[in-house]
């Protein structure tokens, strides 16, 4: 395969920075969470 | 803390059946797109009409299927949805449009540096530079990038409140105005780019690249409408913590204040 390099530098630094961005959600969102009451989080007393 | 602590905790946070649902289909289609973008795609090899030798992007061509999917989302539909989200908050002030439109224009940013990045290391195996000062559509992403960025930094720095959503709001409409200039600028000025015209709408492209390219978009809208999503919640998470804070703070002084007055009587 030519040009390694640029495809694992391309797709490696854009993969891996969603995926820092998804956990930085998901931590931001642990912290904020226990601070509101679950009557408030519509998701959480929806139907689904 | 482990990542699989992080999203097996995160359940009873910004998650709910059907956005676990979403991020399952969305994991599953980046997988497929790999297995197509690296080992059933051909790489980009042609033969010079006159002298036989062997042309093209080679496998460098395999950037396509990462940088336009996300070129489609962070440049446009991010900004789009962000900007009429805005346009919603300003007609109907409430925090469901404010917090729509933050959610959008920061997924969107993350896409939009990651296009110019991408864009820059598949510029250079093809196009011999890592950037272009003089090249439109460069330029204009460039400034829809910083117009992003800006909005975010407005959100920080301003105060809380209808004024901070009003300004960010502005701001955000005001970006929208670059999409159709990024989007037309190699036709206005084609002599001052390097990136080529669509091949999308023409359909100049084999029927597998072009398969695994509508792929790589239908993956990626995914994947946006799932972050958006979390980060809409987050959001509204964070908007309602601060109010319960301030609930919380009201109590506290009025108790404070009952106490006073039975200690004076």
């Amino acid at each position: 395969m030519t040009h390694l390099g640029y495809l694992i530098a391309g797709w490696g630094i854009s993969l891996v920075v969603i995926f820092a961005y998804v956990i930085s959600l998901f931590r931001r969102a642990r912290s904020v969470a226990p601070r509101v009451p679950l009557d408030r989080q519509r998701w959480m007393t929806s139907s689904e | 803390m482990s990542t699989r602590k992080i999203f097996k905790r995160n359940q009873g946070a910004t998650s709910s059946p059907k956005s676990r649902l979403l991020g399952l289909a969305t994991l599953f289609g980046l997988v497929t797109l790999f297995v197509f973008a690296f080992f059933l795609t051909d790489p980009d090899v042609r033969l010079h009409p006159t002298t036989g030798e062997e042309i093209g992007q080679f496998d460098a061509v395999r950037l396509l299927y990462l940088h336009v999917p996300m070129a489609i989302i962070g440049p446009y539909v991010a900004p789009l949805v962000g900007a009429v989200a805005s346009v919603g908050y300003l007609i109907k002030r409430t925090q469901w449009w404010d917090v729509t439109a933050h959610a959008a224009i920061e997924v969107g940013a993350i896409f939009c540096g990651l296009v110019l990045l991408t864009g820059s290391i598949w510029g250079r195996p093809v196009w011999n530079t890592w950037w272009e000062w003089g090249d439109v559509r460069l330029m204009t992403t460039l400034i829809l990038f910083l117009m992003l960025l800006g909005y975010l930094a407005l959100r920080r720095v301003a105060p809380d409140g209808q004024k901070q959503a009003r300004r960010s709001a502005i701001v955000a409409i005001v970006a929208a105005i670059n999409l159709p200039i990024i989007n037309r600028s190699v036709e206005w000025w084609e002599s001052r780019t390097l990136h080529q015209k669509s091949t999308l709408s023409e359909l100049k492209i084999e029927d597998l690249t072009f398969f695994t390219l509508m792929m790589g978009i239908v993956v990626f809208l995914m994947l946006f409408t799932w972050l958006v999503l979390h980060r809409f919640r987050l959001g509204w998470l964070e908007k309602e913590s601060l109010e319960q804070d301030v609930l919380t703070s009201i109590e506290e002084r009025r108790s404070e204040a009952t106490v006073n007055e039975e200690g004076t009587l």
